[in-house]
């Protein structure tokens, strides 16, 4: 049926799907431009106007007046992301340890979907119940408005729990078995040989989990909104509010018109960076082996 | 002076510690759904369901949220599954590693790693105001592709890996072109590791809210075309909990959104495992 | 006279740099089985994958001389691969069967082709079946899937499957390797039979299984054609040292 033309008829087509299956792969690499494109091109001539420096270290934060000082917000997103990491890697690591090194493998097989099942719960609903739980309680037990860093690091630690998580598995399960036949067969007890050999051997894929987790928590918007309760200045203790990059422009957005919508656009672009910036370094760090 | 520590000890409360430290953990997180869904579940009842929400949510149901929410993610996945299925056929069949499969990747990593809000100012700057769709659907669900773009790439590409070379070699030795050995042979083999992967996009489109919000607005009516306005649940769920209009509905649009979440990981989660017994 | 339907000359292949094949010459004749033996490396593989261009899915391959399949040049521009990959058929080591049901598994090719009347691929089906012993032991359960075939009889499907292409040749790379021998008996039974209306082109590291079922043996050592020659008298008076020593198990 088909005659030997047809069939190379067939085959010159093949050189234009290859093509439109290139273009069709650039669109990832296009978007991401074209995001930089927009955020930057919005965002930039504003801090140009007032300056940079005025920008990143003012602490003025008065949009109204033409006053736009991201430094509390920096310091914010900071300080927040701190405390959600001395949350988060502690009982991440934990778990992760205790899943791959001293847990059979049917629990682990159990356990570390339900824990990546978590890690799909909507960002509304941590924040939802660090508001009816959490910061009732800091309010009653530790003073102050309950709405503080506090609150932030605790839900947003919890949050990232599941990234550092199941990435640091994927380390632990990577290193050779023959490390730890090897550490075991020269008398070393189990936790000697977490800590001596797995747990080094591990150690880019936990580090790259950790900034991942980093990422994460910087970039987290609804939860903070909620809890953390948003006040454009520098906290001066765990129980103070608090407000982040990311709040700043969720908060305002709804509202904004003219030069204040640019300068969200400007904490768009700092937070960006700093995203970017951890996102590279998470790459590089990580030892990616290709299955 | 060195205290040496017997080793048997020190693994014995090593142990004990990072068990605690797990069990904290693992009680947290379902501490959470049970919460919610205790005080959630008993308001969710068909009618919660079926009817729209009444003055702004004081009352009523979620019925038009429900309908926002499928909509928007059905068009999120109608767009990037093609997108990212293609981008992983391309970076998988018909090229080898060279710099420009690198730059894909890269791309398509970062992309992974926005944080929602930047989409959200990304979608309001270039969809609702530059080409002008407004605060509507297409404009939603345009963000919310381009969100779940690097997902889909990354599990179709490992999916269509798994599948063994000689299935390549026997669909050419079958006489077909390059384009039908990948859509007839090597496709359908890969199709459960595909659709786990927009299964699990799926779900996550679901709980996005900062990307929504500013795309698609958070208008109460049920949508009637690709440019109106709607609301998804878990916009619909802040706006809720935020402005404090309903508790009861707050926790009730919450436990739909957990579930939904729940049942679509485990459909995911299921059909990953059956793919992997058929090749592993 | 026996007609040559393929016919080698000079012909060399290339990975990159390396020669998998290096200036080989010979003849196959029509409906003739033609075996080639040799140790692991020697280029078997290369020669039967450069005869229907699978190896053009490598990218450094490269091919130089000249290998005709009824006289046309099969790396001339001209050449339609997809078609040249039809008319020879081939058959891997391991048993490949499409994750799909046996009925699907034949018609596989000929719907690639256009064929889409039901009725004519279920006569090919049937067809096809019965060449390779099969139909009897599968015809009422054509839906199930083939995964579901024991190892030999999924070979045969295999077999099969590249028959309802209606090619020329049927070219085997080691296609019992992994089968038990009473599979490995039927499948020589069939090519015996096959023989009658295709020119069979068999590779196999198992040099009895040669011995069996070719009329003429080749012997590849490191790329060249050592000797080529009647069956019995390679098996029995080769003429050159090397062959005489692989087949009598000195190196393998």
């Amino acid at each position: 049926m088909t005659s030997a033309a047809a069939m190379t008829r067939l085959e010159r087509n093949e050189k234009l799907i290859r093509l439109a299956l290139l273009l069709v792969a650039f669109s990832a690499v296009s978007t991401l431009v074209i995001i930089t494109i927009f955020i930057f091109g919005e965002g930039t001539p504003v801090m140009f106007k007032y300056g940079l420096k005025k920008f990143l270290l003012s602490l003025d934060w008065f949009p109204l007046e033409k006053s736009y000082g991201l430094l509390p917000m920096i310091l914010g997103s900071l300080f927040v992301t701190a405390g959600a990491l001395v949350i988060g890697v502690p009982f991440g690591l934990a778990c992760a340890i205790v899943l791959t090194e001293f847990s059979s493998k049917r629990l682990r097989r159990i356990l570390k979907p339900i824990i990546e099942l978590l890690a799909g719960i909507p960002s509304v609903v941590y924040g939802f119940m660090g508001v009816v739980i959490l910061v009732p309680f800091i309010r009653d037990n530790l003073g102050g408005p309950g709405l503080s860093v506090l609150a932030a690091s605790i839900i947003l630690g919890i949050m990232i729990l599941p990234t550092i998580i199941s990435i640091s598995i994927d380390s632990l399960e990577a290193v050779p078995r023959s490390y730890r036949e090897g550490s075991i067969a020269l008398g070393a007890t189990r936790w000697q040989t977490t800590r001596m050999v797995m747990f080094p051997a591990a150690k880019s894929g936990i580090i790259a989990s950790i900034i991942l987790g980093m990422g994460r928590a910087i970039g987290e918007t609804m939860a903070v909104i909620m809890i953390a309760g948003n006040a454009a200045t520098i906290p001066r203790s765990l129980l103070d509010p608090v407000r982040t990059l990311t709040s700043n422009i969720a908060l305002e957005m709804g509202y904004a018109a003219g030069e204040h919508r640019e300068a969200l656009f400007a904490t768009g672009v700092i937070l960006f960076i700093i995203i970017m910036v951890l996102n590279t370094i998470a790459n590089l760090t990580s030892k990616r082996r290709p299955s | 002076m060195r205290i040496h520590i017997d080793p048997k000890a020190e693994q014995r409360f090593f142990r004990a510690f990072l068990w605690l430290l797990t069990g904290i953990t693992v009680f947290i997180l379902f501490f959470i759904i049970f919460y919610v869904l205790k005080r959630g579940l008993p308001v969710v009842s068909l009618g919660f369901l079926m009817k729209n929400p009444v003055e702004m949510g004081r009352a009523g149901g979620i019925f038009s949220t429900i309908v926002g929410t499928v909509a928007l993610t059905l068009l999120a996945i109608l767009i990037a599954t093609p997108l990212g299925v293609g981008s992983a056929i391309y970076l998988t069949e018909y090229t080898r590693e060279n710099w420009i499969t690198r730059v894909i990747r890269f791309g398509s990593e970062c992309l992974a790693g926005i944080p929602s809000i930047i989409f959200g100012l990304f979608g309001f700057i270039l969809f609702v105001t530059k080409l002008g769709l407004g605060w509507s659907l297409l404009s939603g669900g345009l963000t919310l592709a381009f969100m779940i773009l690097p997902t889909i790439i990354r599990t179709s590409e490992e999916a269509i890996r798994s599948v063994p070379y000689v299935y390549r070699e026997v669909g050419f030795s079958l006489g077909s072109t390059k384009w039908q050995t990948v859509t007839r042979v090597v496709l359908p083999s890969a199709l459960p590791g595909i659709a786990t992967g927009v299964i699990l996009s799926i779900g996550r489109s679901i709980g996005e809210t900062a990307a929504v919000i500013f795309t698609a607005g958070s208008s109460l009516h049920i949508p009637t075309s690709l440019f109106s306005s709607s609301r998804t649940m878990s916009v619909h769920f802040y706006i809720l909990a935020r402005e404090g209009i309903s508790m009861a509905n707050a926790y009730g649009t919450a436990a739909v959104l957990i579930i939904a979440i729940l049942v679509i990981n485990v459909l995911a989660y299921t059909l990953m495992n059956r793919f992997m017994r058929k090749y592993c | 006279m026996e007609k040559a339907v393929i016919r080698a000359k000079s012909f060399s292949h290339f990975f990159g740099p390396v020669p998998a094949l290096k200036n080989i010459n010979l003849e196959v004749y029509q409906n003739e089985i033609f075996g080639i033996i040799g140790p692991a490396g020697s280029g078997k593989s290369t020669f039967l994958r450069a005869l229907n261009r699978l190896n053009d899915l490598i990218p450094s391959s490269r091919p130089e001389g000249t290998l005709e399949v009824f006289g046309r040049d099969v790396y001339a521009p001209s050449t339609s691969v997809v078609e040249l990959r039809r008319r020879l058929g081939m058959v891997f080591a391991t048993p490949v069967p499409l994750p799909r049901s046996i009925f699907e598994n034949i018609t596989f090719g000929p719907r690639m082709a256009g064929e889409k009347n039901r009725g004519r691929l279920a006569e090919l089906v049937a067809d096809c079946l019965k060449k390779t012993a099969l139909w009897e032991e599968v015809m009422d359960r054509l839906e199930i899937s083939a995964l579901k075939l024991s190892g030999g009889q999924q070979q045969r499907l295999c077999l099969a499957r590249i028959l309802a292409l209606k090619p020329e040749f049927i070219m085997l790379d080691e296609p019992t390797s992994g089968l038990d021998p009473i599979s490995t008996m039927k499948i020589e039974e069939t090519l015996r039979k096959l023989q009658a209306e295709y020119t069979v082109i068999l590779v196999t590291n198992n040099t009895k299984q040669a011995a069996r079922v070719a009329d003429r043996t080749a012997f590849f050592l490191n790329g060249e054609l050592v000797e080529l020659d009647r069956t019995e008298k390679i098996f029995s008076a080769p003429s050159d040292r090397r062959t005489n020593d692989y087949i009598s198990g000195k190196f393998g």
